[in-house]
């Protein structure tokens, strides 16, 4: 007789908590004329000519496996690019793999590199997925928590605090999500330097890498001494506005990038053929798409974050990314409550810090990746929810005094 | 006439939408209402800024349809002032909407509006075949409106497709 399904289940997947995202994700798509700030894409539709050759691609036939890592001219654009763009150089042969989305390009590096128990670093506030990677690879993510003193950019002394004889590596994210802070060159040699001092590797997650409004970019792997330890985990999604169609690639060394391959083979194959066409274009063609984009999140962000402020909700202005990060601690709630009470008072969908990790309590993640027109109602409305806080606070000021 | 950064972007940002606060505008930019309300000051006494007109679909109101027709016109340039007086007597007809001179076959293109085909048609036989100077004209209709400025006409497919809530 067979026993309840639970029962056949792995452990370590049933362990796994399910992503703190998802909960609001159904209350907020439950609710009509909501305005959402917790997207986290552009809300851009890939440019057209990216579209049009995909769309060639289909019209000639190209539905065909390609090689494992990815079409070789693919591969060849994406190196010019990291050469051109960041001063990184790596063989298209043998040191690029095209996935299925960064993600999976985050998937296939800690497979291949994490032994049972090895330890990685996971910089908090982070992105839900990176810690549950980990796990599932056989590893063990170590919180390392930054703080909002100063903006939530990682300190050496925050590594060095965290480090055991099990720690293999680092996962860097840069600029971050949710909260948008970017790392510069400077910054980046300090932790490079920790980095070597431990002998670490560094999963460097560079998908924002070309949403960065106040500095040139700088990649990880570009620190010096730190192209033989780096992982370079880049892709389409952000920058070219291609989230839906799965394109996210890694660069480095040879060593790695040839048992990635392995695990390639066995699991997904390879990226869809005809998106890689779309991808050649979107590196061959379309820069200047990019780069109007970030201009226009730029000024969404210096309009968001000091709207933000002026409203009474202390926010940094992060480097990159589109996301803010406001603290919502003056309003003595949780994030958790204030988004759902912000969600049910006036339609705004925000994400509560803490899904993000301990150190996200007590702030909200605003995304500005959504029109200029909703993104001024939404600052209304906030203000509206946040003064209405503040009657309710007086009113019970005046009722305790009464008595 | 060089402008600053700034001022590019101020620029940029009233092509999108002129009819955004000034106040938000300067949110945007990072920069006081004071200096952007200045800014815009002056780009519209230089004429950098030369009007703010709403873009209007008239083919969605009833009874206020226009017929839109492009002439291509050749013309003999005058000694001295080339083609800018000819031009100059073209523009000056209300109906004509934009005037622009071409390198190729032809020498000025013209977009003409009216209320009929008639009116057009007599707009090219009176006043447009009778100047001097004019050799020739070839008069095409439009059928259908796709994009105008940047704009595209008609049903909107760019709609938000994005789940409301995502990582």
């Amino acid at each position: 007789m067979m026993k309840e399904h639970q029962h056949y289940l792995s452990e370590m997947v049933k362990e796994l908590k399910p992503s703190g995202i998802r909960k609001f994700f159904d209350l907020a798509a439950s609710i009509k004329g909501v305005i959402s700030l917790g997207v986290g894409e552009p809300d851009f539709i890939t440019p057209w000519s990216i579209r049009e050759a995909a769309i060639l691609s289909l019209e000639e036939g190209y539905t065909s496996y390609t090689a494992n890592p990815g079409l070789l001219e693919l591969r060849q654009e994406i190196t010019a690019y990291l050469n051109k763009r960041f001063g990184v150089e790596y063989n298209p042969v043998d040191q690029v793999i095209v996935t299925a989305g960064a993600s999976q390009a985050i998937d296939l590096t800690f497979r291949a590199i994490l032994n049972p128990g090895d330890e990685v670093l996971i910089i908090e506030p982070a992105f839900v997925s990176y810690a549950p990677l980990v796990t599932l690879a056989g590893g063990k993510p170590i919180p390392v928590s930054t703080h909002p003193s100063n903006g939530f950019k990682l300190t050496p002394k925050q590594i060095e605090n965290a480090i055991t004889t099990k720690t293999k590596a680092i996962l860097l994210c840069s600029p971050n999500n949710p909260t948008g802070t970017y790392l510069n060159k400077e910054e980046l040699t300090k932790i490079a330097a920790v980095v070597e001092k431990h002998d670490l590797l560094v999963i460097s997650d560079e998908i924002y890498a070309e949403l960065t409004y106040d500095d040139e970019y700088t990649s990880f792997a570009s620190i010096q001494g730190m192209y033989d330890r780096t992982i370079l985990i880049n892709g389409f999604s952000k920058g070219f506005a291609m989230t839906g169609w799965r394109l996210g690639f890694l660069a480095a060394p040879k060593p790695f990038t040839e048992q990635m391959v392995k695990i390639l083979q066995y699991t997904t194959m390879c990226a869809p053929h005809m998106l890689q066409h779309g991808a050649i274009e979107a590196l061959r063609n379309t820069y200047h798409e990019v780069e109007s984009m970030r201009r226009s999140y730029r000024r969404r962000r210096n309009f968001i974050v000091q709207s933000l402020n002026n409203i009474g909700l202390d926010c940094h202005t992060p480097g990159g990314a589109f996301y803010v990060f406001p603290s919502i601690k003056s309003t003595g709630m949780t994030s958790e409550q204030f988004a759902e009470e912000l969600l049910l008072a006036e339609k705004v969908a925000v994400v509560p810090g803490s899904a993000f990790g301990e150190s996200g309590e007590g702030y909200i993640r605003c995304s500005y990746a959504t029109s200029m027109e909703q993104l001024q109602e939404a600052m209304q409305r906030i203000k509206r929810f946040m003064d209405s806080l503040e009657l309710k606070q007086n009113r019970v000021q005046e009722l305790s005094t009464n008595n | 006439m060089r402008l600053s950064g700034e001022e590019l972007e101020v620029l940029s940002i009233l092509e999108e939408n002129h009819k955004i606060p000034v106040e938000d505008i300067a949110l945007m930019v990072n920069s006081s209402v004071e200096d952007v309300s200045s800014i815009i000051k002056k780009l519209e006494d230089e004429k950098i800024i030369v009007s703010y007109p709403a873009l209007i679909d008239w083919s969605k109101v009833a009874g206020e349809e226009n017929i839109v027709a492009m002439i291509d016109v050749k013309v003999t340039p005058k000694r001295g002032v080339g083609f800018d007086e000819v031009a100059e007597r073209i523009y000056r007809f209300p109906e004509v909407t934009s005037l622009y001179l071409m390198s190729g076959a032809y020498d000025l293109s013209i977009t003409i509006e009216g209320k009929t085909m008639s009116e057009i048609a007599r707009f090219v036989s009176e006043k447009l075949s009778t100047i001097d100077n004019v050799i020739s004209t070839t008069t095409h209709f439009m059928l259908k409106k796709y994009k105008h400025d940047g704009v595209i006409f008609g049903e909107n497919n760019d709609r938000d497709r994005r789940m409301v809530v995502s990582p």
